[in-house]
Order: structure tokens, then sequence, then C-alpha cells
């Protein structure tokens, strides 16, 4: 049976407020989100529902209740405090996704430590920029990740702790600790860490145009945003079967891939498996999945791969679909809406937001191509680009902003005030977008503001990436931009100049783009490298990638005036 | 595994599997659905194969399915040697 409110109910007299009442927070009340996305549900009565199901892509199975939540998190966390690991202090989780992924993100914040996700396909380089930074003290891991931690431990005298869940004791060297999350002692009982709503929680890692990724603070009561959005923009219901396609290394992995759907005390399935069009829809199909939260890449392979696979499997269960990560073109929704009988609702947010603040709710007249309208509680808008004010026609490209505010917007970037206060220009926030506004409403991506690029729906600092180039012997200078894609929508272009007595080939491309990919992350790859005589650059000599990128997308280069001759 | 095979089997234990590995990989082993090559790593893996086999793989034939164990990727090759001599 649908549950889909009426776009008016799920709009009229909002307040973030209802969140609380649900939630059962009064004003000055502790808060601590791994308690209520654990310890509250059993309290509620629900220790016997399926919180989480596993599965490989093997088909191997895991089944774990509330009640094993609550249990498991007890464990993890005393583990945890045990080796001495103390509140505030980062916890990364490095790992696939392994049920120990998500049991372990509630074990760490029951500890009032902070949890620090990070993508398990990040090499060496991007692994260690990130612990760096945030000065991590442990970081649980599998075994199979373990050489990218043994090879920098050294260089971070911070990082006491490597746990990792799946190893022999006899294969442990210095710091290492074996945790088997199946042989931990039960832990009915744990005194949760009195975290407040203001205590730092979950810290993630973005990328920006200029410098290294910035730590992303959250803090506990993001799960007012993330427990609402999940229930009026995912349709999230007591009785549904949820999958979120994206990995807990990522925001969308921890906000509505475990804080969203288990604050509502919603069953979720996850398939820790790589693409594969016969086994998800297989996926689907057995596991009875009624929300399907995706990403427009997925949907774009599954488009590929045609509608003929989709007849072979009752997919009848599905009710709600929405997408995330980079704007879903209107190919996209025309289709799901043919195939699944229902079409995929846009969602847009970030790192910085923390929760969805533009999107397509359930119910309401979807345009596609649309990001849809500001979510009920968000004030968005789009600035005019040089005097930051709203514009107030119809139609006009601007900055995408929202008013400051909403319970899960970041409180900082760590130990980067200039960067975060950068983001905050005459009362508004700048989510680095840019977009127009149709006369119902409705919001129409246009474009990032800046250099960053948006690969398969994560976003890719070019910084990073010409830092990493410039570490071949044979590169002298670098640029990384965005190339279009059919199906990531962008994907890294590289621009390199060689060092004298090297020359461009094919095999040279090709060791550059491994060691990329080795180095930073498959997504950091560059998919191209042209080898170029010189770089455009300002009078002052700095890079212009905007020149390159507007070639790449065939758009018009606009004022170049500054550049130096080439 | 024949020539082929065996050079795309080197060629994935080289550059996609983690240090220290001792995972085995056969023919039929999902690499793209077990994780061991993401769809973002399919295109240097493309680009080997290319060069090696002085072929041209259009990107709509790219596929994670086309790529997913070195049987069908020898297969994707064979594919398009055979078009290049026109059999």
């Amino acid at each position: 049976m649908s549950h889909l409110l009426t776009c008016n109910e799920l709009t009229n007299d909002f307040e973030w407020f209802i969140a609380e009442r649900e939630l059962g927070i009064r004003k000055g009340d502790l808060i601590n989100i791994g308690s209520m996305c654990s310890d509250r549900l059993c309290d509620l009565g629900l220790s016997s529902r399926p919180a989480l199901i596993w599965e490989d892509y093997q088909g191997n199975q895991k089944r774990y209740t509330f009640g094993d939540l609550r249990r498991l998190s007890n464990s993890i966390a005393s583990f945890i405090v045990a080796l001495g690991v103390q509140p505030a202090e980062r916890v990364c989780l490095f790992m696939d996704r392994v049920p120990e992924l998500y049991i372990g993100f509630l074990g760490i914040l029951k500890t009032g430590a902070i949890a620090q996700p990070l993508f398990s396909a990040f090499g060496e380089e991007s692994l260690f920029v990130r612990l760096q930074d945030a000065g991590t003290t442990a970081i649980i891991t599998q075994k199979k990740h373990l050489h990218k931690i043994r090879n920098i431990r050294q260089q971070l005298p911070l990082l006491r702790h490597s746990i990792v869940v799946d190893i022999n004791e006899a294969d442990l060297q210095q710091t290492e600790v074996s945790l088997r999350m199946d042989k931990l002692p039960a832990a009915e009982d744990l005194a949760v860490y009195p975290t407040t709503a203001e205590s730092p929680s979950v810290l993630h890692y973005t990328s920006g145009t200029t410098g290294q990724p910035k730590g992303a603070q959250h803090v506990h009561y993001s799960i007012v945003s993330q427990y609402l959005t999940s229930k009026r923009a995912l349709d999230l219901q007591p009785d549904d079967v949820y999958w979120c396609n994206a990995d807990p290394g990522w925001v969308t992995g921890t906000s509505y891939g475990i804080i969203g759907p288990w604050s509502n005390g919603v069953t979720q399935v996850v398939l820790d498996s790589g693409f594969n069009a016969e086994r998800w829809y297989g996926f689907i199909e057995k596991q009875h999945v009624s929300v399907w939260y995706s990403a427009p890449t997925a949907i774009r392979l599954l488009m590929k791969e045609g509608a003929e696979i989709i007849r072979r499997h009752d997919l009848s269960s599905l009710r709600h679909l929405a997408s995330v990560g980079e704007p879903l073109n209107p190919e996209a929704v025309i289709w799901s809406e043919e195939v699944f009988g229902k079409p995929f609702h846009d969602t847009f947010w970030q790192t910085e937001t923390g929760c969805i603040v533009i999107t397509n709710l359930p119910g309401m007249p979807i345009k596609p191509g649309s990001m849809g309208k500001p979510f009920p509680g968000i004030t968005a808008t789009v600035l005019d680009t040089k005097t930051y004010e709203p514009l107030q026609q119809p139609g006009i490209a601007g900055l995408i902003a929202l008013r400051p505010g909403w319970p899960s917007q970041i409180r900082g970037y760590w130990k980067n005030d200039a960067g975060f206060k950068a983001k905050f220009k005459n009362g508004w926030y700048l989510c680095g977008d840019r977009a127009s506004i149709d006369a119902d409403g409705y919001f129409w991506f246009m474009g990032r503001d800046d250099d960053v690029i948006n690969t398969g729906g994560h976003l890719v600092g070019p910084f990073e990436i010409e830092s990493a180039l410039l570490e071949h012997p044979a590169v002298a200078e670098s640029a990384a931009v965005a190339k279009p894609d059919p199906v990531n929508m962008e994907v890294v272009k590289a621009f390199v100049t060689l060092k004298s007595g090297f020359t461009p080939s094919d095999d040279l491309e090709l060791e550059i783009m491994n060691r990329i990919r080795k180095r930073l992350s498959p997504l950091a790859m560059p998919q191209e490298i042209e080898f170029v005589d010189s770089l455009p650059k300002t009078r002052s000599g700095k890079i212009v990638r905007r020149i390159l990128r507007c070639k790449e997308f065939n758009e018009p280069v606009g004022d170049i005036s500054t550049i130096m001759e080439e | 595994m024949d020539e082929l095979s065996q050079m795309i089997h080197d060629y994935v234990i080289k550059e996609y599997l983690e240090e220290g590995s001792d995972q085995e990989i056969g023919e039929t082993t999902p690499l793209i659905t077990g994780g061991i090559v993401d769809s973002f790593s399919m295109v240097s893996l493309k680009r080997f194969l290319e060069k090696k086999c002085s072929i041209r793989i259009p990107d709509e034939d790219a596929t994670p399915a086309a790529f997913d164990t070195i049987q069908s990727i020898a297969g994707l090759v064979r594919r398009f040697q055979a078009q290049q001599v026109g059999v």
C-alpha cells in the first residue's frame, strides 16, 4: 500500500521541532546519534525488528536486528574505550560495505568520539592527507586495506591504534589490534557518553577548488534533519525495506545509509558488490526493496543495460525511487517511469548541508531535469554573482544559496575557520553550484561555480590530483579539469606538460593514470591525459583551469583579458 | 589459460589487487561485481587492452558486464580483433 502523503501534507505546518517531538528530544536533553539509532528503537519495543540485512556479491548473507545493533555497538564502544580512545578523538572507519562499518559507526558515536568514515578505495596519499589533517588516533579497517595504513603509519604520530576486523592475531604488527565483532563480549548495557546537541559527531572530508580536502564537522543535532528528511523526502515508513546504494565513506552513506533509516526504525539492506545490473535487480526482488535511493551514474549504467533484464525480475515491491549526487538528467526520469512505473525523484544536497535541501518531494509533480523545490524548513534562493542579492527574475542563473541555521548544517571545517567563513556571503550559505529558478519555484542546475569536478556524484578537487601528477618524474606542470561523460556526468581530464627528456606516449599516459588511481583513488584517476606544450595562465602565472574546462564542454571561454600570451 | 587470458590475468593482478593480497583470480572470477576493478578503473584496463591488442573498444561496448571476468574481457578483445581483420 502506498504511504505517499500529498505534497501539502508534507509541507503544511512544517517545523524542525516535529522531529524533536517524534524523537522524544526535549530542550537540554543529551543527544547521541549512536544511541538514537539503536537503543531508542529497542526502548520502543523494536528489538527484534530487522535493522540490517547484508549480502555480498556471492550471496552470503548476515542479518542484524535493532537488538543486535544495540548490543554490538555497545561492544564496539567498550572495545574502543578500553583502548584509551577519548571523547572527541577522531576514529576513522576505512572498510568496504561490511556490517562492521555500519555498526562500528554507531559504536564510535556512543563513546563520544568523532566518526571519520573514509572511502575504502582511497589510496595511501588520499588516506594520509585526511588522517593527518584530522589528527586521527584510531582507524578501524580490514586486512585487505591494512597495507596502506602500514605504509603511512610512521608519518602519523597521533595514530595510536589500527583496529582490524578480520585478521588473525598472528598477523598483527605493532599498534594493531584484532576486533572480531561476532566474538566480542556481549554488552547489554553501556554508559553512553553524554553528548549534547552541539557535540561533534561525524567528520566528512570533502574536496574544494583550492587546497587539500576539508573536514566538514557535523554535530549530533544533525539527526533532526536526517530523521525528518528521510521520512518526508524519501518517504521512509516503519514497514519499508530500504536500499541506499551509497558507500558510508561519503555523506549520503551516513546521513541516509545509517542515521536517517535507523532513526526511523526502518529495515535497510546492503549489497556489498560492484555494479551488476542482473545482481542489483535480483537483490531488489529477493529483499522486496520498497524505497531505493540511488545515483544518476548508476541509473545511467542501468539504462545502458536495457529493460530486458528488468522484465526477468519482479520489482513490484518498489514504491518510491530517489536519486542523489549530481543532477538527474530528464531521460533518466522518463526511463524510470517507463520501466519501473515510477520516476526517480532527484534530491540535491551536499556534505556541508548534512541533509537533503532541495528536492522533488513524494507526490509533487516532477519536471524531469529539475532539482525540485526547497525542502520545508529550508530557505533557498539563487544569488547574483556580483551583489550576492537574491535574483528576483525567474530563469536567470545565479549561485545556489541557503539561509543558515538548519539542524544538520556543518558547524565548521576542521581547523579551517577561514575556509568556513568563505562559504558565507551577505547572510547566505553558498553551495558552490549555480542554478536558475523557474516561475513555479523549481530549481534548475547549471553547474559548479568553481573548479571542483563532480564525477559519478562525488566531488574531486583538482589540487589533490595536480599535486599527485607533479610527483611523477616526467611531469613539469599539470591541470585537472572536468570533461563531460555520458555516464558519470563528468570525469577527470588532466593536461600535462613534460620535463625535458620525456616524450608523450600511450604508455606514459597509462602509467600516469594508474599511478594516480593507486595514490589517490579510482575517482581521481584522469580518464584522459592530454600532453600539451603549455598551460593557459594569468599574467601572475596562475593556471586558468576555466579555459581548459570550457573547451571540453564546448562553452564560451568568456573574459580572458588577463591571460598571458601563450 | 590461453595467452590472451594470461596477459589480462597478469595485468589485473599487478594493477588492481591490493598489495599483499593472496586472492586467486580465475577466468570467471567476478572482477567488477567482486569489487576488484571498479567502473572508474575500467578505463585504464580498456586503455591497456587497446594498446596491447591494437584494437579500439567503443565506449558503448566497455560495460561493467563486458569487463566482469577475464573470460568476458578476452571475448570482447577477440571480437574487436576479428572485426579489424574483417572476419
